[in-house]
């Protein structure tokens, strides 16, 4: 019964992932009318010695450092609001799930429009600040990154608010009414009831946000393309720029060599940190 | 027992009519990428339909592709050595093709090509692999009242703006603060743009991409002592305040609303400027950075790929297309300049005096065409990224050199792209 599956995972997993372990030793192009030869480790003595790629690999972890905890707690915040028991519950889980719906390429062109030097964001600060000095939000290496982080975040929380609700939601009652006998309520009932309950979810919410947040590329390519001065280029887009515009095949299968053995590591030691204790 | 039914569900699905690379008969496949272009397509089709009646022994199939996924499409079609008989391609990327074994040669006489703007032809090693029915200029808008308002002489043909005389300009337009930008560059644009762009800047100041003399390195001509200036020069109008690092979405829309004094952009932004400004309307040379002012050349081209095997036929097809009717209907259509004199004088906007007779001067006297070697894919890539970060306030010398070791590597690694 698993054939099916087995042949299609082989076909559009396995395979390209076998394919990029070995073109990452070669000098393959995509275009070329010459056959790729085995370079041994060249491709990552060059992908070491370059500058951007340091800058890719220092904002990736720069991303994934400021959104994972922001995200899974803003996203735990707005379940628990949107859980308790009051009117109008399924309004606001919809107006937090709108930007998840909502593809990721038209976020973000609406938002380089809200962080243009005269766009809304600087219109709406001016309008509360008199002196202050219109910033340009993408295009200042200082604000690039945290500009790009913000949207970030508000696009993907819903989602994550969704399953920390359904993580919620699978809590029995009766936990919490022997918690109400016990006199646990407010900030205990969550700290000894909640919380506890939550660990699968919480597992499960932390490496996905993870992962998510390391292959960071969408943003990138329709709001900065990398810029200003290497601020925002990222692994992934490093990777895709090298292999579609440069059609530099070997050298952008070994940058994903290398990003698929970090994230490997990354979750690696996340699913260590978060095993269940006996 | 599933992989088999699986597997034959698949196959069932992909054995709809074979894309065949124009053998059998007298059928000849044509992929175009303006499938989202509907006058440019009618027009191509006009010009299919006319050659299937025109004689009995070849026909010839159109098929077109949104722009956005047509390279690759090709790219895949070559790999699986489905590639139809006749492809467009957008001209820079001949030499690479060609280098590849895509495309060859026209084989079309010499005498074809009289008469035929340079930058619509392409040339690789003395043979040409293609050819393009329009090219379009690259050009300065402004207004007359605009230049008047602050005493600016109104640069000529034959007296460009030079450099200084420009930036006595901008700063007079942007002391009357009427403008958030005196300069737009278009500097929001991506992609192919920025090199489209920027580079005859480059070359106006009298750097370049690569040394054309070997096309074997970028040391002395990308980061020398000119190439400094150019992006110096960029640097400075940002620094200044004259442009915006970032332009907005539409710069055509915003010299149309009165957000900057002077507009860079292509032929294209001509009936959009006209209609808002009429007579005021001002289309000048791009500024004299020393070498003369320069602007980019060469648009979407027609080629033969290696893979035809109906040779004559292709050929026939791509000399009955290049009659002067459809070089003009063409141009008609996507509101480009004519390939060849012929067709030019026979559309009234383009012969002489005519409104957009400039243009074909522009491209005539100050077109460039980008770099004609295989590497081009590469280093249009990473000039890109450099421009990008010079706007942003990076380092010249810095940016430059790490560019062109970056592109002397590639060149290289790659055997000095030799055929």
């Amino acid at each position: 019964m698993a054939g099916p599956a087995v042949a299609l995972l082989i076909l559009f997993i396995v395979v390209p992932v076998m394919l990029a372990f070995v073109l990452a030793f070669t000098n393959a192009r995509l275009i070329s009318p010459r056959p790729a030869t085995f370079v041994g480790l060249h491709n990552f003595a060059n992908l070491f010695s370059d500058p951007v790629f340091w800058a890719s690999l220092r904002n990736t972890f720069y991303f994934a450092v400021v959104v994972v905890p922001i995200q899974a707690g803003l996203a735990l915040v707005l379940a628990l609001l949107v859980n308790a028991k009051v009117r109008g519950t399924n309004f606001f889980r919809t107006v937090y799930f709108v930007p998840v719906v909502t593809s990721m390429v038209v976020v973000s062109l609406l938002w380089r429009f809200l962080y243009q030097k005269d766009g809304l964001l600087n219109a709406l600060i001016s309008a509360v600040h008199p002196s202050y000095a219109p910033i340009d939000w993408l295009n200042d290496p200082r604000t690039a990154m945290p500009a790009i982080i913000v949207m970030s975040i508000w696009q993907a929380v819903g989602f994550h608010m969704i399953i920390w609700l359904s993580g919620l939601q699978t809590i029995p009652a009766e936990l919490y009414e022997a918690g109400d006998l016990d006199g646990a309520v407010g900030w205990k009932r969550f700290r000894y009831i909640t919380w506890p309950s939550l660990l699968a979810t919480r597992t499960f919410i932390l490496i996905t946000i993870t992962i998510a947040a390391l292959s960071l590329f969408t943003q990138i390519s329709v709001m900065t393309q990398g810029g200003p001065l290497d601020s925002t280029t990222t692994v992934v887009y490093m990777a895709v720029r090298t292999g579609y515009q440069q059609l530099a095949t070997g050298y952008a299968s070994a940058i994903s060599l290398v990003f698929f053995v970090l994230v490997l590591i990354v979750s690696g030691v996340q699913r260590f940190l978060t095993r269940e204790k006996d | 027992m599933t992989v088999v039914a699986t597997l034959a569900a698949c196959s069932s699905g992909s054995s709809s009519s074979p894309q065949s690379s124009g053998a059998g008969g007298g059928t000849i496949s044509l992929w175009t990428h303006n499938g989202g272009n509907d006058a440019e397509l009618a027009a191509d089709q006009k010009i299919v339909d006319d050659f299937n009646s025109s004689q009995s022994q070849y026909t010839v199939k159109l098929q077109s592709f949104p722009q956005a996924s047509y390279n690759d499409a090709v790219v895949a079609a070559a790999s699986a050595k489905k590639l139809p008989c006749i492809v467009d391609i957008d001209s820079p990327n001949v030499p690479n093709w060609a280098w590849a074994g895509y495309i060859k040669p026209l084989g079309l006489p010499d005498s074809e090509w009289s008469g035929q703007l340079a930058s619509t032809v392409g040339k690789v090693n003395d043979k040409v692999y293609s050819f393009g029915h329009y090219d379009v200029a690259l050009a300065f808008y402004t207004r007359k009242s605009i230049l008047q308002s602050v005493g600016a002489r109104v640069p000529t043909v034959a007296q460009p703006w030079t450099k200084s005389e420009f930036a006595d300009v901008l700063a007079k337009l942007k002391a009357t603060g009427k403008y958030p930008y005196a300069l737009d560059l278009g500097t929001g644009g991506t992609g192919e743009w920025i090199t489209y762009a920027y580079s005859p800047f480059l070359q106006s100041a009298g750097g370049d991409l690569i040394d054309r003399s070997t096309y074997k390195k970028a040391d002395g001509v990308l980061n020398g002592a000119q190439a400094i200036d150019w992006a110096g020069w960029m640097q400075g109008l940002v620094k200044d305040g004259y442009m915006s690092a970032k332009s907005g979405a539409d710069p055509t829309a915003d010299f149309a609303n009165g957000k900057s004094a002077i507009l860079y952009s292509g032929s294209w932004a001509d009936a959009t400027v006209t209609k808002a400004f009429g007579d005021d309307a001002l289309v000048i040379p791009p500024v004299d950075l020393g070498q003369g002012p320069k602007v980019g050349g060469g648009s979407w081209q027609w080629a033969i790929t290696a893979q035809c095997d109906n040779t004559a036929g292709a050929q026939a097809y791509l000399k009955f297309s290049h009659q002067t009717k459809y070089v003009a209907a063409l141009a008609k259509a996507t509101g480009t300049i004519p390939a060849t004199d012929a067709a030019a004088a026979t559309m009234p906007e383009y012969a002489a005096g005519g409104a957009s007779e400039i243009f074909r001067t522009f491209a005539q006297k100050y077109a460039v065409v980008r770099p004609v070697t295989p590497a081009y894919p590469f280093i249009t890539s990473v000039y890109q990224k450099a421009t990008q970060d010079i706007l942003s306030g990076g380092d010249p010398k810095t940016i430059l050199d790490k560019v062109v070791s970056d592109i002397d590597n590639d060149i290289k690694q790659n055997g000095d792209y030799a055929f």
